[in-house]
């Protein structure tokens, strides 16, 4: 189990680790700088973002109707429907389709449900071989890591590293630091293993309740690829991805792209509407959605939380957030990092290991103010600060009330007591100018960076007297 | 985050909420705050019963105590005048937080109503007060922090650059990144002190790369964790917030 001092170390480690620093920089001062190029045009931006706000909202208003009508539709175009609790559940029923086929090969395209499900963990205990097709993903395989960014899996290396890390793992192949070169040679491992896949397994961005249509968003052609090639593609992802009709993909596709890379159009776009039809000549001969909840269902409970719900997993407000642009994603130690991150990960895992992430903000909105889908990002990481701390339990929110502290506590019990008492307050912050000689220098950890703050000789009370704004 | 804020007319009388923050470390930003209105033929009024506005406790969780501090707030201004506050956040506070607050409590609508009624110092001079400002100081290379509240939550980031604009002699200069956070966050600063320090080192980086001899904030929060961290280095940029800045500048007898 994850504890504060996890994150408390994780981070220091990283801020501490100059490389990780640049690389960071590096990349969101870029990502930052496309989407800005990308949606340059404020009221065009602002009039996307209300209106893929309301397409979310309106899709979540009547999940249960959708997800049943998105059943009925991919059934009817033969995508066979599985629902999953949990990830353990979800786990076993990818397992038990590959068990159905002999199948003992998988290629994945990206998905971060299936890193929340840590699937690959799963199918290679097993027996199964798993390989990541998406260029970052398969860089952070090949390094026995995890994804650092939830569109850039790979983000937290750069170029030489990721050529170290080929020269190590493929020593026949040249040594090349050219991006360009090291994607053929990437693409040139991984072709082959698509053709040997029994498997293709794929996320999905959008799924269209009213056509049963699942929509793949991609810049590689390996989305099109596990797709497409292997007999059977399995697709996964969570229940809440679900839109009400076809018209909703365009302007969502359109501000998902722009936020995520300023690009105007992703180089691939996937419709799945169906396996192989008679006739056809290509296309798996299998389609299957695996719908896992997950504590989903939990969140959608409550009137506030639920809008967790609506992202799109554009990467945006991780692009944006001063703090995961210093410290990186590992660093928060769940699947998801950044400020979406510290969202949902508490209420999926649980207060009581995550309470830690929401307090990793400073609040200061950059998230919210670039979310396309205008997520209230830090009224949620405010809302959840309180759920780790309040101290009558509903017990709707995971983990609730263990972050609560005694010493924390009473200091805020105190503090309180003191400023509900005007008179009392006066006299204490009286007194405090009165001794401001006595500040002791060091203040913890603020001053190992900064003076301290003075205090002032006489209080705002005394000078506001003093000039008789005191008459009320 | 707002955009367009109807303003009123000029009121007659105003409350000015000076800020805990404020009243002990910089007590001459509300004071210069408050003669700023007064000068423009305004009543001001500070009641003194005010203390804090409750956001730290209200960002920290802890919201039963953030509420009492908040309700004690509300009996600071029973009519109807504009409330005045020179920090982002506070008002932040008071416009966006209070009605989250007190939502289902018998004190529902009076929040709203007060909320309804919260103007920030910057914005209140601007949009509601018009003021002209006539620059008496000496020459000076400015560099402005917005505080992040006060650009985003408050949307009233270009109102800073205004006021300053107005001033004749004070050249406004703009550090790199100028829109990203110091790293203040309040709680956040004690819980993370470590990220914290290296936010405020760049943000303290930037603006001394500019050679600004002075850094207004619209915030004693951020000023005090830049100022702090830029003294700290002994850089000799002199930290004033934005009402000490415009008041020293237009006030005659302050030359
Ligand atoms: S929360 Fe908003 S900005 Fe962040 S990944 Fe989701 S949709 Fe994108």
């Amino acid at each position: 189990m994850q504890t504060a001092s996890d994150f408390r170390q994780r981070s220091e480690e990283a801020l501490g680790n100059p490389q990780i620093r640049r690389n960071f920089r590096f990349a969101m001062d870029g990502l930052m700088a496309k989407r800005r190029a990308g949606l340059s045009d404020p009221r065009e931006r602002e009039q996307l973002r209300t209106q893929c706000a309301g397409i979310r909202v309106n899709a979540l208003s009547k999940l249960p109707e959708l997800l049943e009508q998105l059943e009925g539709n991919c059934t009817r175009n033969g995508i066979q429907v599985h629902w999953a609790e949990s990830v353990d559940e979800a786990n076993n029923i990818v397992l038990e389709i590959m068990r159905q086929h002999d199948a003992t090969r998988m290629i994945k395209g990206k998905s971060m449900v299936s890193e929340e499900m840590e699937l690959n963990h799963f199918l290679e205990d097993h027996d199964i071989e798993c390989l990541e097709s998406d260029l970052g993903e398969y860089i952070v395989q090949l390094a026995g890591e995890t994804p650092s960014h939830i569109i850039a899996p790979a983000i937290h290396k750069n170029r030489h590293e990721i050529a170290e890390l080929f020269r190590q793992k493929f020593p026949d192949i040249p040594f090349e630091e050219d991006p360009e070169k090291l994607a053929r040679s990437a693409r040139e491992i991984l072709r082959e293993k698509f053709y040997k896949a029994d498997v293709g397994l794929s996320g999905v961005n959008f799924a269209v309740a009213e056509t049963g249509t699942l929509c793949l968003v991609e810049n590689e052609g390996n989305g099109r690829m596990c797709t497409t090639v292997p007999p059977v593609h399995i697709a996964v992802t969570g229940i809440e991805k679900v839109v009400e009709q076809l018209s909703d993909i365009p302007p969502l596709l359109n501000l998902l792209v722009r936020s995520a890379t300023g690009q105007h159009i992703s180089t691939y776009f996937n419709m799945i509407s169906s396996p192989r039809k008679p006739g056809e000549k290509d296309g798996p001969q299998e389609v299957h959605l695996v719908l896992p909840d997950n504590e989903r269902s939990r969140i959608y409970e409550d009137d506030e939380l639920i809008n967790t719900l609506r992202c799109i997993r554009c990467g945006a407000c991780m692009n944006h957030c001063p703090v995961y642009g210093r410290i990186g994603g590992h660093a928060y130690g769940s699947t998801i990092p950044g400020p979406i991150g510290s969202v949902v990960e508490p209420q999926k895992i649980g207060l009581d290991t995550l309470g830690e992430l929401p307090t990793a903000s400073t609040l200061c909105g950059a998230c919210g103010e670039v979310c396309p889908v205008r997520i209230p990002l830090p009224d949620l990481l405010n809302r959840l600060r309180y759920e780790g701390v309040r101290n009558n339990n509903d017990g709707k929110v995971k983990g609730q009330s263990e972050q609560r502290k005694g010493t924390e506590a009473w200091i805020w019990k105190s503090w309180s007591w003191l400023h509900v008492q005007p008179m009392l307050y006066r006299l204490a912050m009286r007194t405090a100018t009165r001794l401001r000689s006595l500040m002791p220098r060091k203040l913890g950890p603020w001053t190992d960076v900064r003076r301290p703050p003075r205090i002032a000789a006489r209080t705002l009370h005394e000078l506001a007297r003093e000039k008789g704004f005191d008459n009320a | 985050m707002e955009r367009q804020r109807h303003y009123p007319e000029k009121p007659g009388r105003i409350y000015f909420f000076g800020t805990c923050l404020v009243d002990l470390l910089y007590p001459e930003a509300s004071l210069a705050g408050m003669q700023l209105i007064q000068r423009e033929g305004v009543d001001v009024i500070f009641p003194k019963d005010q203390t804090c506005c409750g956001q730290p406790a209200w960002n920290s969780g802890y919201r039963d105590e953030a509420r009492a501090v908040a309700l004690a707030q509300l009996k600071c201004f029973p009519l109807d005048y504009p409330v005045v506050v020179p920090s982002g956040s506070c008002a932040g506070m008071m416009r966006h937080h209070y009605p989250r607050l007190f939502k289902n409590t018998p004190q529902e609508q009076q929040v709203q109503a007060l909320a309804n009624r919260v103007y920030k110092l910057t914005e209140f001079l601007v949009h509601v007060l018009k003021i002209t400002l006539k620059d008496l100081g000496t020459p000076a290379k400015v560099a402005l922090h917005t505080s992040c509240s006060a650009r985003r939550e408050m949307g009233v980031a270009e109102e800073h650059e205004a006021l300053l604009q107005q001033l004749g002699n004070v050249e406004l200069v703009e550090q790199e990144r100028k829109a990203e956070c110091c790293g203040f966050g309040g709680t956040f600063a004690v819980k993370h002190p470590k990220i914290s320090a290296e936010m405020v080192s760049e943000k303290a980086e930037h603006i001394s790369n500019t050679s600004a001899d002075t850094l207004v904030s619209g915030d004693c929060g951020c000023l005090m964790n830049i100022s702090g961290r830029l003294n700290h280095q002994a850089e000799k940029i002199k930290g004033k917030h934005i009402a000490s800045f415009l008041w020293e500048r237009t006030n005659a007898d302050s030359q």
